[in-house]
């Protein structure tokens, strides 16, 4: 047998009809997660042909996207915080999962979350499946060593109705970051690096399996900001081979596998790493060790330097547009520029650890009275962890709003959103124009520097502010 | 999903790179619960100014646009988001084609499923047609190719069940169903259960 990948183990595994230069493979998909926004006309598609949904048991929704991030408690309290359109989707939602006997975390769970925070918290991400939701940030769970991609509307309504999928075998892509990271850089530097080097097309067709030292040294919720943003290079989906720190994270989760079942998915887990000499169609190196924090100073994530380094100069038309847009000039830093918002949150960057971090630089300061911070915990148990630790009070103490779980700012369909013009300093995944709010201006950043930014009301290094 | 063929069309340029879903269709229009009526929403940022009055500047806007069922856009469109809204809003509005150099996966994949015809061109030919708003193009679904206002012929990728789906009005989840005791079978012989 030939060295496989870890991308082709898992493919392999879930092809139930093989392609044909005529026809692509049907590919059986173990997860199927969904959420309030791109769900409805899939249904829609189901009822008029009068198909019923062929394993609700693998599929799991939530409430996120369009989800506001004051209290909810019940459908009455929808009514006066959300937009009647954005309420009225959540209830068709709800109504959905009903009929189909699918399990909804919705306001009456405290495990209702962004989707992508949910599936790994409850241990239904699992190293070796394939994992599917329409939403392109699906990429996060390959964290785990899944196969998981975003999908649109039309495949959420084929995954629920024959809980397979049309697809072509896409390519591969190996990007290895050697060293180790210094301090007060993060996961989200890497991946920022990354995108600014391959560009955000750069990983178009092709599944990324990031390897290396760093990435070992990495916790599973950095892999999983790492993974996060692979859709933010084109590519289709990003893993990470499964390790010690995999399985440790998962054990005794609510989904995750127990008892025999559980010794026996650690044995099949173990064998999924890429064996020694695997081919893949292109390789990219990168060394963590000489990592400065990244800012983007454009209009998408591959516009982006290290904080302190200028802004390049560009003649291309898009880019001069891009800055345009931004109110930034090429060949001054970002570094000191003035912030008027401060998001921290999305599901890129809005679990524990990534609150813990922020927490750190707020601690026994204060955010100026002329920016508005939020800090959005990506789940409702995400949400009580960082209460038991007490971190809301140091949020809440320093001058930040401490909120519900959603995907908030992030994508501004709640209601959360950046003013016209306004400056961001986001730890969310996508800087495109209006993402946050017409007209708003979005700056891309890990955790560490959003934090910075927010006390010093400008941007600012979060190397400044950690001691040792 | 209705065959087509092949068509012509003037085109219209929207030259910019990495076009991503949120210009397509930005997030607030997402709150709707059908595919129809999107059109209004395409390029909305760009499409009007801040009292919702159509920008001159802009190309959808401009006279000779009018009615073109071909975009020309710069490299690598429909990056970013999911959201099959972005094909739902372009072919609300009329487009029925979209070439460029680079195509994002998941709106290639979603475009392809409602019948919206992503075209992948060279750099040069791609040139020529930024050049010429309003250039009369032919797509045929059934040679792969486009016909350039000279006559000038130029083949653009599809794997053949795309092609067979488009040309026959074939929606691939009636192909999927057929396959439904290959997937039980599937589901029982499998070595672990998800
Ligand atoms: S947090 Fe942002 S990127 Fe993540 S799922 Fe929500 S909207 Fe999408």
């Amino acid at each position: 047998m030939s060295a496989k990948s870890l991308f082709e183990k898992v493919w392999d595994e879930h092809v139930v009809v093989a392609e044909t230069p005529d026809t692509p493979a049907v590919l059986y998909i173990d997860l199927h997660l969904t959420h309030e926004v791109t769900t409805p006309e899939a249904f829609n598609v189901l009822k008029s042909r009068g198909l019923k949904v062929r394993r609700p048991d693998l599929t799991l929704a939530t409430l996120d996207h369009s989800t506001p991030t004051v209290p909810v408690r019940s459908l009455a309290d929808l009514d006066v915080v959300a937009e009647p359109s954005a309420a009225a989707q959540i209830r068709v939602m709800i109504e959905n999962c009903r009929e189909a006997g699918i399990k909804l975390l919705g306001f009456d769970s405290d495990q209702r979350g962004i989707v992508h925070v949910i599936g790994p918290e409850l241990g239904a991400t699992q190293p070796g499946k394939t994992i599917v939701c329409g939403d392109s940030h699906t990429s996060t769970h390959g964290a785990f060593g899944a196969l998981a991609f975003g999908i649109g509307t039309t495949e959420v309504g084929h995954v629920l109705a024959t809980q397979c999928l049309l697809q072509r075998k896409p390519k591969t892509l190996a990007i290895d970051v050697a060293g180790r990271l210094p301090k007060g850089v993060t996961a989200k530097d890497i991946i920022l690096a990354i995108i600014g080097r391959i560009g955000v097309g750069g990983g178009t067709g092709h599944v990324v399996e990031y390897r290396g030292e760093s990435i070992a040294a990495l916790d599973m919720e950095q892999r999983m900001t790492i993974c996060n943003m692979s859709i933010e290079a084109g590519a289709r989906a990003g893993m990470i081979a499964p390790d010690d720190v995999t399985i440790e994270y998962l054990a005794g989760r609510p989904m995750a596998p127990q008892g025999a079942a559980w010794d026996a998915a650690v044995k099949r887990w173990r064998g999924l790493p890429s064996d020694p000499g695997a081919r893949f169609d292109k390789q990219v190196e990168l060394r963590a060790d000489s990592l400065a924090p990244m800012i983007t100073f454009g209009t998408n994530p591959g516009m982006v330097v290290a904080i302190d380094a200028p802004v390049p100069q560009s003649s291309d038309a898009s880019f001069r547009k891009s800055l345009a847009y931004m109110g930034v000039e090429a060949g001054k830093p970002m570094l000191g520029r003035p912030v008027d918002v401060v998001f921290i949150g999305s599901c890129t960057n809005s679990r524990l650890s990534d609150l813990r971090a922020a927490a750190a630089i707020f601690r026994g300061r204060k955010v100026p009275s002329t920016v508005r911070a939020l800090v959005v915990p990506g789940s409702q148990s995400v949400k009580q962890q960082a209460e038991a630790e007490g971190l809301h009070e140091i949020f809440i103490a320093a001058g930040a709003q401490w909120r519900e779980a959603g995907c908030s700012m992030c994508l501004g369909m709640n209601g959360d959103t950046v003013g016209r013009g306004e400056y961001c300093v986001s730890t969310s995944n996508r800087n495109f124009e209006g993402r946050q709010g017409i007209g708003a201006r979005t700056v891309l950043a890990s955790p560490l520097t959003a934090a910075a930014s927010a006390v010093a009301g400008r941007i600012a290094d979060p190397r400044d502010c950690i001691s040792g | 999903m209705e065959k087509i063929t092949r068509f012509s069309s003037c085109t219209v340029v929207i030259p910019t790179t990495d076009i991503d879903t949120d210009q397509i269709v930005p997030a607030r229009f997402l709150t709707t619960t059908t595919r129809k009526g999107l059109g209004k929403a395409l390029f909305a940022d760009w499409r009007y100014d801040n009292a919702g009055n159509p920008r001159a500047d802009f190309p959808l806007n401009s006279p000779g646009a009018a009615g073109c069922q071909i975009l020309v856009a710069g490299h690598n469109f429909g990056c970013g988001s999911s959201r099959e809204h972005a094909p739902w809003a372009l072919l609300d509005y009329g487009i029925r084609a979209v070439i460029s150099t680079g195509i994002a996966d998941i709106f290639r994949s979603n475009s392809l499923k409602n019948g919206l015809v992503p075209v992948i061109i060279d750099t040069d030919t791609h040139r020529g047609l930024l050049g010429t708003p309003g250039a009369e193009i032919e797509v045929d679904i059934d040679a792969c190719q486009i016909t350039l206002p000279g006559g000038r012929q130029v083949a653009f990728p599809l794997d053949g069940f795309s092609r067979y789906c488009l040309m026959n009005g074939v929606d691939q989840l009636g192909y999927l169903l057929q396959q439904s005791e290959a997937i039980s079978r599937f589901e029982e012989n499998r070595p672990w259960k998800p």
